[in-house]
């Protein structure tokens, strides 16, 4: 038995790129005020110290640019952890991500993979407004070529981003801007964890409300009220967007016969669009209610702090779509 | 508890139509029992249980048609009945009321017919859940009021504790006849031909080698047996062209065996596919098993068994899924040399031309003997060339002392 | 031997079946269905064939004379 330490998810990132560099010299973090700075949500701050100029690399604010680096490196040999400050910089480098990183494998005949690992701050909350608050990573799991991850939980902040950077293929992390001071304990020999399957995070009978990212918390919160009611809500952290756990999501909502897909994005043509789009391809039969969802508002994310939460999921919206499903 | 899954019988099935059940809930079966007929592209196909046990609970009914690997029942292992009943469909939630019990007999389709109109004209709400386990319980949807679920919708829950009523009433009506599974669809096979025959060319390395394989010795020893013998105990040429291939084979375990996630896999037996031509276009090829350790006689026996059902439909599931080699013969219309298809994951396919009369040097002498012209399509991710003409020469030099193919 | 022969080749069409011509050729059947055709002749008509005699019955015009000389 391992002890366990007291930390936050920003400390588990940390520790994760940490042990990533020392396992492996072809590891590097490159990105916009990684290195001196410390990162815009502090999450190298110290690396560079520990690691060096040539491991801890501090780029010009040129996302096309440097993303292309990082898949350079990638091709070459290297192992590159490319930090893009949050997704909606990371449209400057749609180019190299989806016409490049993405294509390579397969222009190449399967001749070049492209392990490159991105990293983004992701989703809303902190005031933001609307050019730093999106939550684009929907868009990234329509990509074919892509692996999509969404570390929830300290122990995903910690082990996803080892097992990525053995995935030979291009993998995208993202992380939720309002998860980093999460605190909670984790066990001292944390490590990598799977980038292949949903996780069932709370069992019940009665629904289930499938979720992913900075939403996990809020739905978690929900589950605990309808209990307090008398409904077994079943929490299903989807963790991976693409290439998505069917099993797992038609398993649940087999045992439950009801769904909910909270998701901070936007309903028109998001995430939660593909999963209300499997379960009816795959588990109609079982269902005794339609699919609900609970999504961003269909706005760019406001400003002013009453509207921004206006405009996210909330706990009282997910009890209430739970409840719906059951036809109270 | 076990589950019963629709089986894959080939690699290019995706799903499958129950034609028929001929098993019930509480039935006792045994491992190799013909449980249910499945409409597939190759027929009509009889699915045989992997597992003994007791059938507990039917999961779809007949007409439907459910992806392979898809529950279609759930059996109790021997010895587990006095664990008692468990719903067909396990449910946390219904934790607090009794658990629901398989009513005797078959599951009733779903009712064809709609269900009835409300009087204000609007739809009636049944989720499709409910309509699931109304179908698999036999249960007449007419029968039930407004539900309990979203908008008065009639839900799982709702099924389930009428079927308990209905049960508790008395026993339920006689289930209506699935239809008896259609003859073969050609079609449909030619679908499923083209898919496989296209994976094959695009995944498999294929290498031929052709051999004339001197059959004069073969060929008097049959005549010889075969004219003290009336027809029903005569053989046919094609039975010594198999046993000596499964009889080479044991030797030359390359050829024997399926190509799967990127490695061999040694057939667990040495099952010969027979292609087997269908009357107006179409081709299957099943298995008989563990060809090897089958005497002539039976070998004859089975082969007979096995095209009348080819061709008539009624194969077995296991005669799809396990051939780890195939044999085709195309010398009936005069054909000297097939090069052949390999069917995928196998990796290996023996062809026979025509059976007759060739002109044969022996000796410095041009001499007329029976013959025939051997073929190997062989995947070359598994063997060589050279592995693969020590393996035709074996299949011929067995078949110049028939004798050794009686052991 | 009509009637054997759509046992054996049920979707023939045995209307326009040429009686002189190959059977082979005219039904599609192959060698297991001439035995089959073999067999059922000889149980129903009681008559030896020997192996040897086959390619004397081999359209319906030859089988039917064949059969008439082995005394069916």
């Amino acid at each position: 038995m391992s002890t366990a330490l007291e930390t936050t998810y920003r400390e588990c990132v940390r520790e994760a790129i940490r042990d990533a560099l020392q396992r492996d010299p072809r590891v590097f973090l490159m990105g916009e005020d990684v290195g001196h700075y410390g990162g815009c949500y502090a999450v190298s701050k110290g690396l560079l110290a520990e690691f060096g100029e040539e491991r801890i690399r501090d780029t010009p604010l040129s996302e096309n640019g440097f993303t292309g680096i990082g898949i350079g490196a990638a091709l070459g040999g290297l192992r590159p952890i490319v930090e893009i400050m949050t997704v909606n910089f990371s449209f400057l480098a749609l180019d190299q991500i989806i016409n490049n990183a993405a294509t390579l494998l397969h222009m190449s005949g399967g001749a070049f993979n492209v392990p490159l690992v991105i990293r983004m701050a992701t989703g809303a909350g902190r005031q933001l407004a609307a050019q730093h608050s999106h939550s684009m990573e929907g868009w990234y799991a329509h990509i074919p070529g892509l692996r999509v991850l969404t570390p929830a939980t300290l122990e995903d902040a910690r082990g996803m981003l080892w097992t990525a950077l053995e995935d030979p293929d291009p993998v995208l992390i993202f992380e939720h801007v309002m998860l980093y001071n999460r605190a909670g304990s984790l066990a001292a020999d944390a490590g990598p964890v799977d980038i292949e399957r949903a996780a069932v995070r709370r069992e019940g009978g009665d629904v289930t409300l499938l979720t992913y990212g900075g939403a996990l918390h809020k739905t978690l919160e929900a589950a605990e009220a309808l209990a307090a009611e008398g409904i077994s809500a079943e929490v299903v952290d989807l963790r991976v967007l693409r290439p998505l756990d069917e099993a797992t999501i038609v398993a649940s909502v087999a045992r439950t016969r009801r769904a909910v897909v909270v998701d901070e994005g936007w309903r028109s043509g998001g995430v939660s669009a593909e999963i209300a789009t499997r379960i009816m391809e795959r588990a109609f039969w079982e269902l005794d209610a339609p699919v609900e969802r609970v999504c961003g508002a269909e706005v760019p994310i406001p400003y002013p702090a009453h509207l921004e939460q206006a405009a996210l999921p909330q706990v009282a919206g997910i009890v209430a779509a739970a409840r719906r499903t059951l036809g109270r | 508890m076990a589950d019963i899954v629709m089986p894959s019988l080939g690699a290019d099935m995706e799903s499958g139509r129950l034609a028929q059940w001929l098993i019930k809930p509480g039935d006792r079966i045994a491992r190799g029992d013909v449980i249910a007929v499945v409409e597939t592209q190759k027929g009509a196909i009889e699915i045989e249980a992997f597992e003994a046990g007791t059938v507990a609970g039917l999961a779809i009914g007949e007409g439907e048609e459910v992806p392979v690997g898809a529950v279609i029942a759930r059996l109790e292992a021997p010895g587990e009945e006095a664990a008692g009943a468990e719903p067909a469909a396990a449910e946390p939630a219904s934790a607090a009321s009794p658990a629901p019990v398989e009513p005797a007999g078959p599951p009733l389709r779903e009712p064809a017919a709609a269900p009835a109109p409300r009087p204000d004209g609007a739809r009636r709400r049944v989720s499709p859940a409910a309509r699931t386990l109304a179908a698999r319980l036999g249960l007449d949807l007419a029968g039930l009021g407004p539900g309990s679920g979203p908008g008065g919708a009639v839900v799982s829950g709702d099924v389930r504790r009428a079927a308990e009523a209905v049960r508790a009433a008395g026993p339920p009506a006689a289930p209506p006849q699935g239809a008896r599974a259609a003859g073969l669809d050609l079609e449909e096979m030619r679908k499923a031909i083209a898919a496989a025959m296209a994976r094959s060319k695009r995944e498999i390395p294929h290498y031929y080698l052709v051999q004339v394989v001197d059959l004069q010795a073969a060929s008097d020893w049959l005549a010889a047996r075969n004219a003290e013998r009336s027809p029903e105990a005569r053989l046919l040429i094609a039975v010594l062209l198999l046993k000596a291939s499964a009889l080479a084979l044991r030797e030359h375990g390359a050829f024997n065996g399926t190509w799967e996630d990127g490695a061999f896999r040694p057939g667990a037996g040495i099952h010969i596919g027979n292609a087997v031509a269908i009357r107006g276009g179409g081709l299957v090829a099943p298995a008989i098993h563990d060809v090897d350790r089958l005497d002539l006689e039976t070998l004859m026996a089975k082969l007979r068994d096995l095209v009348t059902r080819a061709r008539r439909g009624g194969l077995r599931s296991s005669e799809l899924s396990d051939p780890t080699v195939t044999v085709s013969s195309l010398g009936e219309r005069g054909v000297d040399r097939l090069l052949g298809v390999i069917y995928p994951p196998q990796v290996a396919l023996l062809g026979f031309g025509r059976v007759g009369e060739r002109v044969l040097a022996r000796d410095g002498v041009a001499v007329v003997r029976q013959s025939v012209e051997l073929s190997l399509a062989a995947d070359h991710r598994v063997s060589d060339g050279h592995s693969g003409g020590l393996f035709l020469r074996r299949i011929a030099d067995l078949l110049q002392e028939p004798d050794r193919l009686l052991a | 031997m009509l009637e054997e022969l759509a046992r054996i080749a049920p979707e023939a069409d045995l209307e326009s079946l040429a009686p002189a011509g190959d059977l082979r050729d005219e039904l599609d059947i192959d060698s297991m269905d001439h035995l089959n055709l073999m067999i059922a002749l000889h149980r129903r008509l009681g008559v030896e064939i020997p192996e040897r005699d086959y390619p004397r019955l081999l359209s319906l015009d030859a089988a039917v004379a064949y059969l008439r000389t082995r005394g069916a």
